[in-house]
């Protein structure tokens, strides 16, 4: 078969699934994948994924899954029993972006990514997050409390709380300005029949919500839900086989800062600048606020949606407050931010947060978004962080 | 599925820690050997790699949540893409597949794998955190763990074949024997198919020395694009057949007696090298092995010989050091050890070795100029193939 390979090989989406995105389901996980598997499928054309899909790769991580070796359970449900399977314990753009390279090397023409989120599952979410730690530098912080085995002296938001803290005071940023997004992803997730978390909040709800590690409250940070995203991709020479709206892939990049929590950057998100800096690249892109029509950025903290979009150069350093403020980012703005509701208002679902980015502009390209459809979308941008206390995270650009 | 690969990748470094029962370094020291080794065979600093893939299974191991996390420094992924790779025992070639592909891609030009496990943390032993792979509403109340499913798995390739132990016990024998000369094997030992027969019964057929032991080590290999590779190096050892396999989680499902999944996976990695009969036209293999019985179920499985006839072959000594088709000549996991990922990067380092003619004591006699490494792994469901040629 003729065709290009390499990074000039175009790659597009051709389907998309979900299931969810609920606080609590009832489903079981499997049930869950297989949902989304179905929906992503039949939007594909109604492929056969036994047939028509060369492979897969899958996302999850093994301390939110409960199992070891956590991928070995979803080849069932996406129908990739015999056929060629890989897990990232990545983020989902990262998983994205592996299927997007076995295309461009050649090996396959069309691949199937998948991330699930079960988290209401997990009992224990801050303490597995403090696991995360390195073992002999960091975990010492936490200490345990001999008599009670519980530990004490700190919230694993501790880091978002120091992160936030040191972003407001480079950057001038204020508490209000952070509530603003909080308030902003909430009412568009009212318009989204899948999120999670839409409600009507004011700007004095977020401030005067309990402090979880100063200046960061309760309703800066995303809640978690249940979901799970499947996409499907293709190479060019096939994708317009399964679809007539392909949306081309225009550019990625992923990036990890460092693995010690001390040397890292609090007030700006290195890793998000320079996987956008890839991006901008590989897409062509110069000057990405007025090439990129919307973006899908990650939010699981509010001051981060604001972090994120100066690391990528859609605003200047400092100035996305002020732009939130202005409603530049709202749904009918000048520039669209997370108009899904984002993790804020969709839910955090950890490993499955950056396909669920992809989902929000795959509709929005689609203009199959509904109510929350932004009026111009020809080029979108999803952006995803793997959350605290990691220093990962990925972008990629999407195009009709 | 095509194969019109045009960007070529080629492995130019290896390097692997000593592979013990407990090392003292911890995970990011253990990395930062196996890399430093690595980029030093090469003649390389870490400026002039481009990205990194890490791969290391099960995180209950070192009790470290999103394990790839912690090493991202070490394996010199600082401000550089990297992602890790985790297909349970697979995960030692399935990351080099993942490797090779930022490479071929065009996104990278130098990109390093490199796998790690740190075993020992797990207390009281590391076969415990096995008991979490397993479904948790049918299997796990059992109280199930991996010797417990390969006992049954042994034996039905035992009875389908009429196998007698004895010669499952040759290879034991054979890849303890091998492991004398690697100078990080965990277990190196001369044996007897006695030795094995009399070796505590840990689950019938399943004895003492028919098992790999639980491992610390890491190991890890650079990957350059043709371009690259040809200014580092005058024999680069080429990339020229990636495959990978997943069978069904639910292994009760099926006949445990031929893997499958092994046999797909090698059938996308021939097709893509254009190899047509394994058996002549690849010359070294390193084979998964953390049972004695899984090297001839794989070598069934990889059609290096048609069913149940594997023993046969181990029996007649074609597999090897010095035989017509040299099986796991660093001495497999069952001598090297097994730190699960690291031990399927430990098969890609060797097959790299052995093609520059750089494996010293172990190097095989015939001229091996193609050779396989496979990895296998998940809830025994999963193999990934990777064949390299100088």
């Amino acid at each position: 078969m003729e065709g290009k390979i390499g990074l000039e090989r175009k790659i597009a989406v051709v389907g998309v699934g979900w299931s969810g995105f609920k606080p609590f389901t009832t489903e079981e996980y499997r049930e869950l994948i297989f949902e989304a598997a179905v929906k992503a499928y039949e939007d594909a054309g109604g492929i056969n994924p036994r047939k028509d899909v060369d492979g897969f790769i899958g996302v999850a991580e093994d301390l939110w899954e409960g199992i070891s070796i956590a991928d070995e359970y979803y080849p069932d449900q996406v129908g990739a029993v015999f056929k060629p399977e890989n897990s990232v314990s990545a983020d989902g753009i990262v998983g994205f972006i592996s299927a997007c390279m076995m295309i461009q090397s050649g090996v396959w023409d069309t691949a199937v990514v998948e991330a699930h989120s079960k988290i209401s599952e997990v009992l224990s979410v801050n303490d597995l997050l403090l696991f995360a730690l390195d073992p002999v530098f960091n975990r010492p912080l936490w200490n345990v409390d001999p008599k009670t085995k519980k530990p004490v002296g700190g919230h694993p938001y501790m880091f978002a709380g120091l992160e936030m803290n040191r972003y407001l005071a480079e950057t001038g940023t204020t508490v209000e300005q952070c509530a603003k997004v909080v308030v902003k992803n909430y009412r568009n997730a009212l318009k989204n029949p899948f999120a999670a978390y839409g409600s009507n909040l004011t700007v004095e709800d977020v401030i005067c919500s309990k402090v979880v590690s100063h200046p960061l409250k309760e309703l800066d940070a995303s809640k978690f839900a249940d979901g799970c995203v499947v996409v499907v991709l293709a190479g060019e020479e096939v994708a317009k086989k399964y679809t007539d709206t392909p949306i081309w892939v225009k550019g990625y990049g992923f990036c990890s800062e460092t693995s010690w929590l001390e040397c890292h950057d609090w007030g700006d998100s290195v890793y998000t600048r320079i996987s956008g800096e890839m991006a901008y690249k590989m897409a062509g892109i110069k000057n990405p606020r007025k090439e990129i029509n919307f973006a899908e950025v990650d939010d699981t903290f509010s001051y981060k949606e604001l972090q994120n979009l100066e690391a990528l150069k859609i605003f200047g350093r400092g100035e996305a407050g002020k732009f939130v403020e202005e409603n530049l980012t709202a749904i009918d703005g000048d520039f669209p931010v997370n108009p899904s509701g984002g993790s804020l208002g969709q839910g955090n679902l950890f490993c499955a947060n950056g396909l669920q980015k992809i989902l929000g502009v795959v509709l929005q390209l689609r203009n199959e978004a509904g109510k929350f459809q932004v009026s111009k979308a020809e080029v979108g941008l999803a952006q995803a962080w793997r959350g605290i206390p990691t220093t990962s995270g990925a972008v990629t650009i999407l195009g009709r | 599925m095509h194969f019109p690969i045009k960007r070529r990748v080629a492995v130019v470094g290896a390097g692997m820690t000593l592979y013990r029962r407990r090392l003292q370094e911890t995970t990011k020291e253990m990395v930062f050997h196996a890399v430093k080794m690595a980029l030093d065979s090469a003649g390389l600093t870490i400026k002039d790699v481009d990205a990194v893939v890490g791969g290391s299974a099960p995180d209950l191991f070192d009790g470290i949540h999103m394990k790839g996390e912690n090493v991202i420094t070490e394996a010199g992924g600082a401000l550089k893409p990297y992602l890790r790779n985790f297909t349970g025992g697979t995960t030692g070639v399935s990351q080099q597949i993942n490797a090779w592909s930022v490479v071929a891609s065009g996104l990278a030009d130098v990109c390093i794998s490199v796998s790690w496990e740190k075993m020992s943390p797990c207390h009281p032993h590391p076969q415990y955190a096995f008991w979490t792979i397993f479904d948790r509403i049918i299997e796990r109340p059992l109280g199930v763990n991996l010797v417990w499913i390969f006992a049954l798995e042994m034996n039905r390739y035992m009875h389908k074949h009429n196998i007698k132990k004895e010669d499952i016990a040759l290879v034991a024998v054979k890849n303890k024997a091998n492991a004398i000369d690697h100078p990080c094997a965990q277990l190196p030992a001369k044996i007897t198919v006695e030795d094995v027969l009399n070796s505590p019964v840990m689950c019938w057929p399943v004895q003492r020395l028919d098992i790999s032991p639980p491992s610390d080590g890491a190991s890890a290999v650079i990957f350059a694009s043709e371009d690259v590779a040809k200014k580092i190096t005058d024999t680069p050892v080429w990339v020229v057949g990636v495959g990978r396999c997943e069978d069904t989680t639910y292994w009760m499902n099926r006949d445990l007696y031929f893997p499958y999944y092994a046999y797909y996976a090698g059938q996308q990695a021939y097709s893509m090298a254009h190899i047509y009969n394994p058996r002549k036209e690849i010359d070294v293999f390193e084979i998964y092995d953390p049972f004695d019985y899984k090297e001839l179920h794989h070598m069934e499985g990889l059609r290096l010989c048609g069913k149940g006839e594997a023993p046969k072959l181990t029996r007649e000594g074609v597999t090897q050091r010095d035989g017509d088709m040299p099986v796991n000549p660093s001495g497999g996991l069952m001598g090297v050890g097994n730190p699960i990922a690291a031990g399927g990067g430990m098969k890609v380092c060797e097959i790299f070795w052995q093609l520059r003619k750089e494996a010293g004591k172990r190097q095989v006699k015939k001229d091996a100029t193609v050779g396989l490494a496979h990895a296998w792994g998940e809830l025994m469901q999963g193999s990934s193939v990777l064949i390299m040629k100088v």
